[in-house]
């Protein structure tokens, strides 16, 4: 079980039931649950859609799209089964968020999937939970069966007439499939290599058919949303950017935890005062602000308002909610070296620029960091990534390329200082001996 | 768990790593037990194997020991906590120890970025760690082990 924390600045909506046993469908009755989607019943297909437009919920993976508009893009005719496809293979480093709401709530994921089923005519649902979290896989199946033991799933559910049936599925351990159209080929039994779009999934998708694929902390949201009404969650977050967010804190910091903030909270505020600083009297270096694949920010670059269209105007994305803080004496290449290393691990090699890239570049920043490195190196591994920019299938490419480039220009001086300082200034100085755990 | 999809085929994913868990890796049995099932060829099985980092065509230890590296994990320790477990096991990355209790594992991103560095041992996880409680941890397994 993870560890919860709390702090007052927190608006608990997602997070609400976390801690109160709300894993037993009993309990999640009696804090509210399941009350969404029998409303979500009555309102019908437009009125859902619309409300949730007007939440400003926004997509919680990390790209950050509209979801109400992405339910509308479903067409209301279809001559193949339409389905809903809830995305838990949460896996981008930094990102932890997901594994609490299927350890805590996980009837909130259920009834987020049955409102979407609702808003899109579909009969079938998915909750898809990566490999690695068995525990949580154990936890659904047993939800699941609950929601069907008390009639809530299965043939007309709550005496609607509507049919709808939910069923788990795991993975089995790739990065890679957490990307919608690799997802639904894992799905369908295969290997989790992305499909050309278009068509996009809402008009082709799982066996052809209609599929509204969104992350877990997405459908957790929309139960809050039916019940509690657009205007109230969206007045917590700012313009364009409705609610609250799972902010994970990780990296160098007192108090790191899973915390529940409404969007556009101030990121300075979430590391010095949520996070409670650095640890160790340190100075703060960078800011990797939404999982391994956003760029990084420096430490004049902070004061910025963690919403989707905030964090774009500074530079970079807000992408899965993992905040990971770097203290100043970490090695920003070590740092990017180890971020590619992932990279070229979950690339799937269909894409040439990308399985290309990421090795060369794994390799060139291997070689740089053990002291091994020329001056043109460092152009060079800006000159690959910016190559694999927008030029694959999936942003597999992109994820791997955008922080490396911001690595190199906002830290071109500590690559530099490898070819004076060889092989590494860091562990010359003796960090890598100091004591690495806060804990 | 067949009736759950239109077609077969779509249960192979999570069904092998549950076959995986039963007999402790993916046997040629297994893979050809599992293509006749879903209807299709062991090439296609053994396709799929190849993709995911979880599923494994050769035997582990019975304890799987998996330590994060990626980069939350890394700040706080994690490079250095798979060390003490590779001096600790005497084995590294993907070995297994003669008595063939334990296998270790670096692994990437397991979603304990905020209760770092964390390790998980087939799939219990250890969060928070230090290396004297990482020594606590595999001798609790050892002492489960060989009882």
């Amino acid at each position: 079980m993870a560890f919860l924390v709390s702090h007052p600045d927190e608006v608990k909506v997602v997070s609400k039931r976390f801690g109160k046993g709300a894993t037993s469908i009993n309990r999640y009755i009696e804090l509210d649950g399941y009350k969404a989607v029998q409303k979500a019943l009555g309102m019908g297909p437009e009125l859902i859609i619309n409300e949730v437009k007007n939440s400003g919920l926004r997509g919680r993976g990390g790209a950050g799209f509209s979801t109400g508009m992405k339910w509308s893009f479903v067409p209301k005719q279809s001559a193949k089964p339409k389905y809903v496809l809830c995305n838990g293979d949460e896996s981008e480093p930094g990102t932890c968020k997901d594994r609490l709401i299927f350890e805590q709530d996980p009837h909130a994921v259920i009834e987020g999937v049955m409102i979407a089923s609702i808003a899109v005519g579909s009969h079938t649902g998915y909750i898809y939970i990566r490999g690695e979290y068995r525990y949580l896989s154990v936890i659904m199946q047993k939800a699941l069966k609950e929601a069907y033991a008390k009639g809530f799933l299965g043939k007309n559910i709550f005496g609607s007439g509507y049919d709808l049936d939910v069923y788990w599925h795991g993975g089995a351990g790739a990065y890679e499939v957490g990307e919608e159209s690799a997802l639904m080929e894992s799905l369908e039994g295969k290997r989790g290599i992305p499909r050309i779009r278009p068509p996009f999934p809402a008009v082709v998708g799982l066996w052809g058919g209609p599929t509204v694929i969104n992350n877990a902390e997405t459908l957790a949201s929309v139960p809050p949303i039916i019940l509690g009404g657009a205007e109230s969650y969206a007045k917590i977050g700012t313009p364009k950017n409705g609610g609250t967010r799972l902010f994970c804190l990780a990296g160098h910091l007192n108090k790191p935890g899973v915390y529940e903030l409404p969007m556009g909270y101030n990121l300075k505020k979430m590391i010095y005062d949520v996070g409670g600083g650095i640890p160790n009297g340190r100075e703060l270096k960078a800011v990797v602000p939404g999982g391994s694949s956003t760029p990084v920010l420096l430490p004049e670059e902070i004061d910025v308002a963690m919403d989707f269209d905030s964090v774009a105007k500074a530079g970079s994305m807000l992408g899965s909610g993992g905040v990971v803080v770097l203290d100043e004496k970490t090695c920003i290449v070590k740092f990017a070296l180890r971020t590619m290393k992932f990279y070229q691990h979950e690339s799937c090699g269909w894409c040439i620029p990308c399985r290309e890239g990421t090795d060369w570049l794994k390799k060139t920043l291997t070689r740089f960091h053990n002291g091994g490195g020329v001056m043109k190196d460092i152009d060079n591994i800006y000159y690959l990534s910016e190559n694999m920019l927008g030029k694959t299938f999936c942003p597999l490419g992109d994820a791997a390329a955008m922080p490396t480039m911001a690595f190199v220009k906002k830290f071109r001086k500590e690559f530099e200082d490898h070819l004076d300082g060889r092989p590494c200034p860091f562990e010359k100085a003796g960090a890598a001996q100091e004591p690495a755990f806060a804990h | 768990m067949l009736g759950h999809y239109p077609t077969k085929r779509s249960a192979l994913v999570p069904t092998l790593l549950y076959a995986q868990d039963e007999v402790g890796y993916l046997s040629d049995e297994v893979i050809a037990e599992l293509a006749r099932r879903l209807d299709l060829t062991e090439l296609e099985v053994q396709n799929v194997i190849s993709y995911y980092s979880m599923l494994t065509t050769k035997p582990r230890g019975k304890y799987n020991v998996q330590v994060c590296t990626n980069i939350a994990c890394m700040l706080v320790g994690g490079e250095e906590l798979l060390e003490h477990c590779e001096k600790k096991l005497g084995i590294r990355h993907k070995g297994t120890t003669q008595d063939g209790l334990f296998s270790l594992e670096e692994v990437e991103c397991i979603g304990g970025c905020s209760w770092a560095p964390a390790v998980q041992v087939n799939y219990d996880f250890h969060e928070s760690l230090t290396p004297e409680k990482m020594d606590r941890v595999l001798d609790e397994y050892k002492k489960k082990g060989t009882q």
